[in-house]
């Protein structure tokens, strides 16, 4: 298959040696289950249970609420312990409303949805409500609900689905493993997925470093004339949505707009495996492949962990810590988000737990930039980080906005190569921070003014009206005294 | 376990790599070119050498505890180091050890750190002081001498090389012109550059280094060897070097095919004065150059063309440094006009057209 070159890129040590030839395995059930009711974009569900309440497996215990949003599944039966605020799986540590369940070791199920018998004669609608409803959302780690999706084709003209296994990320295995080890559920979750955005044709990116998954998924793909399995280069971050679709068809994604205006829906390995689960036999998503992995955890592993598996009970099923971890990490080394702690759960979008050692991270002091131009050479974006920091630097994000910082997918490139240690992507995400507080403070004021404008308006008209009135009323009284004055005088003159 | 207080976002993994490194591997590169040299020109130039070096890391410390900024860190980046050793390698290898300490003061204290240090300066500090002490002392600095190999016969020994450095006593008789200095003052006499060429060391020994000049402009073909080394070692790319010598090598065979009697040819102007030393080493300065790989190109071409203008109509047989100087002035705005295009946008930063709109 003809591929297309990206820009830019890097080749960081990928150390996925250490869980890639680990089956995976399931986690026995733990003690306690956190499910918080937003790990998803979008709103947060609305609870359906109570305190108290006994809940069967796949039992629905938050609903999905406004247009964007997907609801909760109990990922095991128990008992609801309590919905309370738990720290979150989030840098902040912010908490928010979870459901924590105790689970009663029966693993019983509730009554689960009717299989669609024949999904391909099913319609788009039934699939997608299907899909919405089993609370499947994209599990690379951007966790958007994926019926939004699906529904893409009712909207756009659409020619392909990219299935994205590049799993470009060093360290995580998840999605290698989940290829090789149930391609055929995921090949038949990309064909109901395809069915349903109404696109003829299939392609399936892995990145080289993964010839088995390769191998698994051309094998069961063989079957079908309209998928494709393509090996792509091994070059971080290959995996980039965008990046992916221009690999593969050389269409570029122009800057505001979706890949699905250029004809391409991008959806992970295993949301398509999740698909397969809701649609063939109507269970709702209650557990992902989770790669454990780091120099700091003594038996890297590739987990399929119950939705809310809290994050401790993963590190103690791998052994524990080998050595203190420098960083936790939710997701690759790259673009994962700091952890606050050990008691967040496991959510629907972390396709890794990592526990770094200093050693792995290798963090230097910042030093002063000589300008050598690799951040350059190796944007994705073709920004220019070096122009970008020195300008964020100075808190000025109008020109730093100018040049590009908004179209920055915070990929980490530029801070892995910067000689200097320069924290790059650490300004450029304060500055979209930044500057998105700015544009809704800038939104926030046009409607204030907008409405002082109209006040100020009213006022004057109001004003403007009085004194026509009055000016009216006296322009009549003058009139009817010229007219008495006229009469008098006419009166008086001799005729 | 505590909750742990995060500052920093990702990436939690970073390449093996420091300023201190890339600085080593360029004073690696320059190793071979300039332990022959030293070789070829004996004890005044390992003298010099060593007062250059000495002076830049010294006048460094001076201008970092006048800042009042942390020494340690900052000293052991090899950066003053590097300055140092292009200066000294762009003086006449028998100056006195005055330029050296003179040259230390313009590179890294009016160069460099007038400017705010390590990559603040607009200008190549080793050319700053190059090109004022060329300008301040033209005689001294124009003082070339052919090689006296070590241990040759008529090599200086160590105490006549420290009359020779330390005391200012250049034997009259040793003095001799660059090739390219040879030529133009020739040409300044009337006697057309055919006739001027059969006098100077032929390309071979030009590249050998066996011929008067400093000690990076002699032996091209270890210089050459280091310029290849870094761009291996990813430290430079292709674009500077070859910007610079196609440059030079096209404007040479242009005008030479033109007018042999008055324009150098080519390969001359490749291998003659410090064609490889600035097109690989001093042009390359990552600091004064442009970020982008187009605008290095740009920056190169620039380079190329303004050496063999001066070399050609200027009074100066060796244009490199004001070359390079002239082009530092430009690296802002080349900057400026060299940006990639961005992921899904034009080069002028408009979102690029969806396909059936652009029909």
């Amino acid at each position: 298959m003809k591929l297309f070159p990206i820009r830019g890129g890097i080749h960081p040590d990928y150390r996925k040696e250490l869980s890639s030839e680990k089956a995976i395995v399931a986690l026995p059930l733990p003690a306690e289950l956190y499910i918080p009711l937003q790990q998803h974009i979008g709103a947060p569900a609305e609870v359906l249970v109570n305190e108290g309440d006994l809940v069967k497996k796949g039992q629905m215990i938050a609903r999905s609420s406004g247009a964007v949003s997907a609801p909760q599944h109990a990922p095991t039966s128990g008992r609801i312990q309590a919905i309370t605020a738990i720290s979150a799986p989030h840098p902040s540590g912010l908490a928010q409303t979870t459901i924590i369940l105790e689970p009663d070791g029966k693993d019983e199920w509730a009554e689960l949805p009717e299989p669609i018998a024949d999904p391909f004669a099913a319609d788009t609608y039934t699939i997608n409500e299907r899909v919405a409803a089993s609370g499947i959302v994209g599990m690379g780690g951007a966790a958007f609900p994926s019926a939004i999706k699906l529904s893409l084709g009712t909207q756009k003209k659409l020619e392909i689905l990219l299935l994205n296994g590049a799993e470009c990320e060093p360290y995580l295995t998840c999605d290698d493993r989940v290829m090789r080890e149930h391609a055929d559920e995921i090949i038949d979750g990309a064909r109901i997925m395809a069915h349903a955005l109404g696109v003829p044709r299939v392609v399936i990116a892995i990145e080289q470093n993964k010839p088995q998954a390769i191998e698994a998924m051309t094998r069961i793909a063989a079957a079908f004339s309209d998928i494709q399995v393509a090996g792509v280069p091994v070059q971080y971050p290959m995996g980039s949505e965008r990046h992916l679709v221009q690999a593969i068809t050389g269409r570029e994604t122009p800057a505001k707009k979706l890949t699905a205006d250029i004809g391409v829906v991008v959806h992970n390995v295993a949301t398509a495996r999740a698909v397969h689960h809701a649609v063939r036999f109507g269970r709702p998503l209650l557990s992902r492949v989770v790669t454990v992995s780091g120099g700091a955890v003594r038996e890297p592993n590739n987990i399929e962990a119950p939705i809310g598996t809290r994050v401790a009970d993963l590190i103690a099923f791998c052994g524990g810590f080998a050595s203190e971890p420098a960083t936790l990490v939710n997701g690759g080394p790259m673009m994962g988000q700091p952890l606050p702690g050990l008691d967040v759960p496991v959510v629907k979008g972390m396709s890794g737990i990592l526990a770094l050692t200093a050693g792995e991270i290798n963090q230097q002091p910042a030093s002063a930039c000589i300008r050598c131009g690799s951040c350059v050479t190796i944007c994705p974006c073709g920004l220019v980080p070096v122009e970008m920091a020195a300008f964020i630097r100075k808190d000025n994000f109008e020109v730093a906005a100018r040049l590009g910082v908004m179209d920055c997918v915070s990929c980490g490139s530029c801070s892995w190569i910067c000689p200097s240690h320069i924290p790059l992507v650490h300004y450029f995400n304060y500055a979209k921070g930044m500057i998105n507080a700015q544009e809704r403070e800038r939104r926030k004021n046009d409607q204030t003014r907008i409405l002082a404008e109209a006040h100020t308006l009213r006022v004057e008209k109001a004003a403007a009206d009085k004194a026509a009135a009055l000016a009216a009323k006296k322009a009549q009284a003058a009139a009817a005294a010229a007219a008495k004055e006229a009469a008098k005088e006419k009166d008086e003159t001799p005729a | 376990m505590t909750l742990l207080a995060i500052n920093q976002s990702g990436p939690f993994t970073h390449q093996v790599s420091s300023v201190q490194k890339t600085m080593f591997t360029v004073l690696l590169a320059l190793m071979p070119a300039t332990a022959y040299n030293l070789y070829l020109f004996g004890w005044p130039a390992i003298l010099l050498f060593t007062v250059t070096v000495g002076s830049c890391v010294a006048a460094e410390a001076i201008c970092l505890a006048l800042a009042g900024q942390p020494m340690k860190a900052a000293l052991s980046d090899y950066s003053a180091a590097l300055t140092g050793w292009l200066l000294a390698m762009s003086l006449p290898p028998w100056a006195p050890w005055w330029t050296g300490v003179l040259g230390a003061v313009f590179a890294i204290g009016l160069a460099k750190h007038t400017f705010g240090g390590i990559g603040q300066n607009m200008f190549n500090p080793a050319m700053v002081a190059r090109v004022a002490l060329l300008v301040s002392f033209p005689l001294v600095m124009t003082a070339w001498v052919m090689p006296h190999p070590l241990f040759s016969a008529h090599a200086p020994g160590l105490a006549d090389a420290i009359a020779i450095t330390f005391g200012g006593q250049l034997p009259d008789s040793v003095s001799a012109a660059s090739a390219l200095g040879y030529v133009k003052t020739e040409l300044s006499r009337g006697i057309p550059v055919m006739q001027s060429m059969a006098h100077v060391p032929d390309l071979m020994d030009l590249a050998l280094g066996t011929r008067a000049g400093s000690m990076g402009e002699t032996s091209a073909v270890l210089i050459l060897a280091g310029g290849l080394f870094l761009m291996a070692r990813r430290i430079i790319s292709w674009h500077i070097p070859l910007g610079v010598m196609g440059a030079l090598f096209l404007m040479g065979t242009l005008f030479h095919a033109i007018d042999p009697a008055r324009y150098t040819d080519g390969l001359f102007h490749l291998m003659s004065g410090a064609t490889f030393l600035g097109a690989f080493f001093i042009c390359t300065d990552y600091v004064t150059s442009p970020v982008s790989r187009k605008g290095q190109l740009v920056f190169g071409i620039g380079c190329g063309l303004l050496t063999w203008t001066i070399r050609t109509y200027a009074g100066y047989p060796e244009g490199m440094a004001f070359a390079v100087l002239l082009m530092n002035s430009l690296t802002p705005i080349i900057d400026q006009y060299t940006r990639p295009r961005a992921f899904g946008r034009t080069l002028k930063g408009e979102p690029l057209p969806l396909a059936q709109e652009k029909t």
